[in-house]
């Protein structure tokens, strides 16, 4: 593969910036091109020689990287974190987001919930709390079941 | 003291560009700037931090052979390289200033959790994150 001017690289990566530090607007080839300062017909497949992905799929990462920051960090409902994120319909994001992670968002935010219970930020005691009745259910049915509330079963059985 | 990280270099595409951005767009001053027929050894330091040096190095001979460095050339221009912190008392304020001196900014400041911070490029596509730490 051809090896592109560094100059060049140095314009494209200032596009990839771009859509970094707002990849909730939108970004055109037509806008991204003007930023790198080349023309509309060679912004994408330069880009994706320098890259290696499609600028247009650069962006729905970034897009999903940070809903899925905002589904694991707030308590935003997932048609806010959609639209914060730069989407315009529920239906799309849903479906990238699946496309690209492999898991619906809603599915993604259970998930790190209870996965990192000791997150200040996460509300996540209310995930936690609603396995715990169980475990306890089970503990304390089994005691129940046993002749003495103070041994354990597995003593009994010896 | 006497032991300890001395110079890390930086790779950038020109070293007179490269110069002029960290001396007069960041404050930093020369500390060495040597030149033996090609390779010019250049390093620059922050007024605060006298024992430390930042080397400003191209990439070519008599280090490298072409298509090595036509290689480096390319991780730097495409923002590759690996990632450098600048501590400021006051982010948004050196932002500013920054700013004003043409730096260009990748991400205005940000605050988390009481710390703030901000990125920026060296014209070569050094990306540097300049961070005001938490107090």
């Amino acid at each position: 593969m051809e090896v592109l001017d560094p100059a060049l690289l140095r314009r494209l990566l200032r596009a990839k910036d771009r859509m970094d530090a707002a990849s909730h607007e939108d970004w055109p080839v037509r806008r991204l091109a003007r930023v790198s300062n080349v023309s509309e017909a060679h912004f994408a497949r330069s880009f994706k020689q320098a890259f290696g992905v499609p600028p247009h799929r650069y962006l729905l990462t970034r897009r999903i990287e940070r809903a899925t920051a905002l589904l694991r960090d707030t308590d935003r409902s997932i048609t806010e974190i959609a639209f914060e994120t730069g989407w315009r319909s529920l239906g799309t994001f849903g479906r990238t987001f699946r496309d690209v992670t492999g898991e619906n968002p809603g599915a993604v935010r259970e998930r790190a919930r209870a996965s990192a219970p000791s997150l200040a930020r996460v509300p996540a005691c209310h995930v936690s709390a609603a396995h715990r009745p169980h475990l306890t259910t089970a503990v304390s049915e089994k005691r129940r079941h046993g002749p003495d509330d103070m041994i354990p079963s597995h003593q009994q059985e010896d | 003291m006497s032991q300890g990280v001395d110079v890390i270099g930086l790779y950038v595409r020109d070293q007179d560009e490269a110069l002029a951005f960290y001396v007069e767009k960041l404050g930093f001053r020369v500390h060495t700037d040597v030149k033996n027929g090609n390779y010019r050894w250049l390093t620059v330091q922050h007024p605060d931090q006298p024992s430390f040096q930042l080397g400003l190095f191209v990439p070519g001979p008599p280090v490298h052979d072409a298509a090595t460095a036509e290689t480096l050339h390319a991780v730097v221009a495409k923002g590759a390289m690996p990632p450098l912190v600048l501590a400021v008392d006051d982010c948004q304020a050196s932002y500013e200033q920054m700013s004003a001196r043409g730096v260009e900014f990748t991400q205005e400041p940000v605050k988390r959790y009481g710390s703030v911070d901000a990125g920026f490029r060296d014209p070569s596509g050094n990306g540097w994150k300049m961070i005001e730490a938490r107090r």
